[in-house]
Parts: C-alpha cells; sequence; structure tokens
C-alpha cells in the first residue's frame, strides 16, 4: 500500500499523462479512421486504392516502429520541433486510425444491400445516402468492436512511454529511482488499467445493448 | 456492398469522380513530395548515410538481431497456441470451479497492458522478489500471457459459433464430453477459426517490437544501436526505414497467409460457422 500512498502525485500525473493522450489519440483516429473509411468505399478507384495501401501497410507495422520513427527519425527531417507528447499523438493516431477505417468498413458491409439500393431508388446522392441511411444503421454493428479498437488505443499509448512521454507505464522508473518495490508499483499501474479499462467496457456494453434493439 | 452505395456515375458524375481523384492524388503526392523533399534538403540521400548497408559486419548484426525477433516470435507464439488452448477448454468447461479462475485470468491478462507485463516480468520480478528474468523471457511470457489470453478467446468463440446441432448429434449417438470436444467440434472449429489465429500471430510478431524497451537485442534495438554509431553518420533514419521494410515485410507474408487460407476455406463445403467466427473476431482482434 505504501509504494501507492507515498507516490500518489506520481501515480496521479501519470496516469493523467496517459489519458491525456488517450483522449486526444482517441479522437484524433476516429476522425481519420472514418475520412479513410469513406475514402475506401468511394466511387472513386484511385482513393480507393490509397486507403487499402494505408490500412495494409500500417497494419503490418509494430507500432512500437511506428512511435520509434516519430522520436528519433521525425528530427533528422527537421520539419518543425513537436514535443514528445505530440509526436506520440501523431503516431498513435496514424497507427489507430487503420483500424478504426477497418472496423467502419466491415460496420458500412454489414447494412443490408437493400437499404442502398432503396436509397438509391429514391434519387439519394452516394453522400446521402451515406449519411442519411447506411451510416446511421452501421454504427450500432461497429460500436462494440469500435469500442475494443479504442480499449487496444488506451493500452497502447504505454509504449509512448518508452519513448520519454510522462505516462503511466514510465511509472516504475521513478519509483526504482526512489528505492520503492518496482514491482508492487508495477501491480498498482497494472489495477489503474483495469480500471480505466472498466468504463470504456461499461459504455460499450450499455450503448449495444440500447442500439441492438432498435434494429 | 460498397458497388451498391451509388450508381453508375452519369457524365456529371463522372467528371466530379476524375476531380476528386485528381485532387485526391495531388494531396497523397504532395504530401509524399514534402517529405521526399525534406529527406534532400536535410542530406539524408547522402551516400555516406547509407554506406552502412555496404558493412558485412552490419548485415550480420541485423541478421542476428533478426535472428533474435524471429526467436522470440516462434517460441511466443508456440507457448500462446498452448496457453490459449488450455484456458479455452478451461473456460468451456462445465465443472465452476474450473472454468471461473480460468475466465478470470483470461480477463485479468486481456486487461493489462502488454508493455506493463513486460516490465512487471522484467524489472518487477527481479527487483522486487529477487528472480531474475532474461528480457528474452520477459518478452516470450508476457507475448504468450498476452496473445494466449486472446486466443483463448479466439477459440472458445469458435467453439461456440458452431451450430448446436453438431454437439447435440454426437451427445444422441451416445458419445462422452471429450469425444464430443475432440472428435466433433474441435476439428470444425479449428477449420474456421485458421485464418483469426493466423492474424494474431501477427500480433504477436509485431509486438515482440516491444522487446526493444526493456532492451532485448531484437531488429529496434539493433536499429537504434546502428543509428547512434557516429562513425557512420548516426544513420538512424536509415536504418529505421531498412527495419521498417524488414517487419512489413514479414507481417505481409503471414497476413497474406492468413487472407489466403481464408479464401480457400470459404470455398470448401465442410465449411462451417465462418461468418461467426468473423464477427467475433472483429471484436476480439482491435
Amino acid at each position: 500500500m505504501n509504494v501507492l500512498f507515498d507516490n500518489l502525485s506520481l501515480y496521479a500525473n501519470g496516469f493523467l499523462g496517459t489519458i491525456e493522450l488517450f483522449l486526444v489519440s482517441a479522437i484524433g483516429s476516429l476522425i481519420l479512421g472514418v475520412l479513410l473509411a469513406g475514402a475506401r468505399v468511394s466511387p472513386v478507384p484511385i482513393l480507393r486504392s490509397f486507403g487499402t495501401i494505408y490500412v495494409n501497410t500500417i497494419r503490418n507495422t509494430p507500432l512500437t516502429l511506428v512511435l520509434f520513427f516519430f522520436a528519433f527519425a521525425y528530427p533528422r527531417l527537421e520539419i518543425a520541433d513537436i514535443s514528445f507528447f505530440w509526436r506520440a499523438c501523431i503516431g498513435l493516431i496514424l497507427y489507430t486510425a487503420a483500424f478504426v477505417c477497418e472496423v467502419v468498413r466491415s460496420g458500412i458491409n454489414t447494412v443490408p444491400v437493400g437499404q442502398a439500393e432503396a436509397s438509391r431508388a429514391l434519387g439519394f446522392t452516394f453522400g446521402q445516402t451515406m449519411s442519411e441511411v447506411v451510416l446511421p444503421q452501421a454504427i450500432r454493428s461497429v460500436v462494440p468492436p469500435l469500442t475494443n479498437v479504442q480499449i487496444a488505443l488506451l493500452k497502447n499509448t504505454t509504449i509512448a512511454a518508452g519513448f520519454s512521454v510522462l505516462e503511466a507505464g514510465g511509472i516504475y522508473a521513478n519509483l526504482s529511482e526512489r528505492g520503492y518495490n518496482v514491482f508492487v508499483g508495477l501491480l498498482w499501474v497494472a489495477l489503474g488499467f483495469l480500471i480505466l479499462v472498466l468504463p470504456l467496457t461499461l459504455l460499450q456494453r450499455n450503448l449495444d445493448r440500447r442500439w441492438s434493439t432498435s434494429r | 456492398m460498397t458497388a451498391v452505395l451509388y450508381d453508375i456515375p452519369g457524365p456529371k458524375a463522372r467528371a466530379r469522380n476524375a476531380t476528386l481523384g485528381v485532387v485526391g492524388t495531388a494531396v497523397v503526392l504532395a504530401v509524399l513530395a514534402f517529405v521526399v523533399y525534406r529527406l534532400i534538403v536535410t542530406g539524408q540521400f547522402d551516400p555516406r548515410l547509407w554506406e552502412w548497408i555496404t558493412y558485412v559486419n552490419i548485415q550480420y548484426i541485423l541478421l542476428g538481431a533478426l535472428g533474435n525477433t524471429l526467436a522470440a516470435f516462434a517460441v511466443a507464439a508456440v507457448l500462446s497456441l498452448a496457453f490459449g488452448a488450455v484456458f479455452a477448454a478451461g473456460r468451456l468447461s462445465d465443472h465452476a470451479w474450473i472454468s471461473r479462475p480460468s475466465t478470470v485470468v483470461v480477463e485479468l491478462f486481456r486487461g493489462v497492458p502488454l508493455l506493463v507485463l513486460i516490465f512487471i516480468l522484467y524489472f518487477g520480478v527481479s527487483r522486487g522478489l529477487g528472480i531474475d528474468i532474461p528480457a528474452y523471457w520477459a518478452v516470450v511470457l508476457g507475448l504468450m500471457l498476452y496473445n494466449g489470453s486472446v486466443l483463448a478467446e479466439v477459440f472458445r468463440a469458435g467453439v461456440r459459433a458452431l451450430p448446436k446441432g453438431q454437439a447435440e448429434a454426437a451427445y444422441a449417438l451416445g458419445m462422452r464430453k471429450t469425444q464430443v470436444m475432440t472428435n466433433v467440434l474441435l476439428p470444425q472449429a479449428l477449420r474456421s477459426m485458421l485464418p483469426t489465429i493466423l492474424s494474431q500471430l501477427v500480433v504477436v510478431l509485431k509486438d515482440t517490437a516491444l522487446g526493444y524497451i526493456i532492451l532485448y537485442p531484437e531488429l529496434l534495438y539493433q536499429a537504434r544501436f546502428l543509428g547512434s554509431q557516429g562513425q557512420l553518420g548516426a544513420p538512424i533514419l536509415q536504418v529505421a526505414m531498412v527495419v521498417a521494410v524488414m517487419y512489413i515485410a514479414m507481417c505481409l507474408i503471414l497476413s497474406g497467409l492468413s487472407k489466403l487460407l481464408e479464401k480457400r476455406l470459404r470455398k470448401s463445403p465442410k465449411a462451417v460457422g465462418i461468418d461467426a467466427v468473423e464477427a467475433e473476431e472483429e471484436k476480439l482482434l482491435a
């Protein structure tokens, strides 16, 4: 217990860093992911192939490598001096967006074909078909896997701690400097993550229950 | 589905699509051109920075690092399959005293970030309990616990997704519980789960890169090492690019294998419940 209470501010700062990183990356990846999914189902072949190439490449790249690139190789390009925190955010957004894109796309594929056909028969354009008919229905089947992507993102933020971002994953290093028991300290970190994941799981169940019945 | 989202384009739509295509291509090309421009301006294509590729010693270092990555991957893959099989069987058990603890273990290891697991094994156990675990085993065991738990869920979902009639018919024929599982359910479930299992193995391969953070000498670690060598001109960007190509190539091969299998399985008349397993996969593999 002492390890936690003696270092309460360390834990608070660490988990605050995790939550900040998570919120920024979650919002960014949702926006980029939906845009990518839009490109992957669009009537323009070249946009479709760009989307496919991006998703296939990123999904087969380790996140550690993406963050490694932003931490060490990006400064060599001398584009703009961005802090480690924002570089980690960009890396996490680029990585997670590929997974969001796949989930949204497969959600669009679960909407019965008749829905899109009917809306086209009514004279809706591609944009109207998507925004008025297909996406509202797709979102329902997308919620559980999408929450899983975000839970994975929350856990992935720890990797940023390996690249000097102040984050819950890096708490152990400070603890060992201060001479505390690292094993117990890390168990508290693990518990912290279980607690952080819990509200997301509850949200997922709640949304799933509310929306799955109304179709 | 995607084909029914829009009509066959008329002249107006065709013009609009062409414009969108041109604009989209221009944006993508502009981003790429900017990156290449920065690479040229900062002198990253300088031959001196690429010279290291030609040194035989460095090629051996990278080959050794690749070997370390693959060694961690192979052992972790086998162990997590075994772990997954044991705990899936545990969760499917009829006895509460087996299934409850299995559920707790699986949910626990699925909820904790893999890196924290590796830290606990590498830093926590050695400094807290006095048992030294080498970096290699910390990576392998961490991967086993995390991916094993995910695979346990995949196995369980695969068995659950089979039509109920299969088990009922087997019981009606007088088979015992173990016989139903090994002779009827598992052979069918394994068929439909194979693509999912392979794509989880891609995750194992990707996550071996975490070994870099606890200084296990795998590909990324060597990339950092070579990239900080002053006498080579500190070519970290160049080494990172080469290592990225290696990682992506390995993962693409595994993913390709998984897609190929999936296609073959879909054609096979014996395939049962692939779609159901796939729905579960979407939930699990995020």
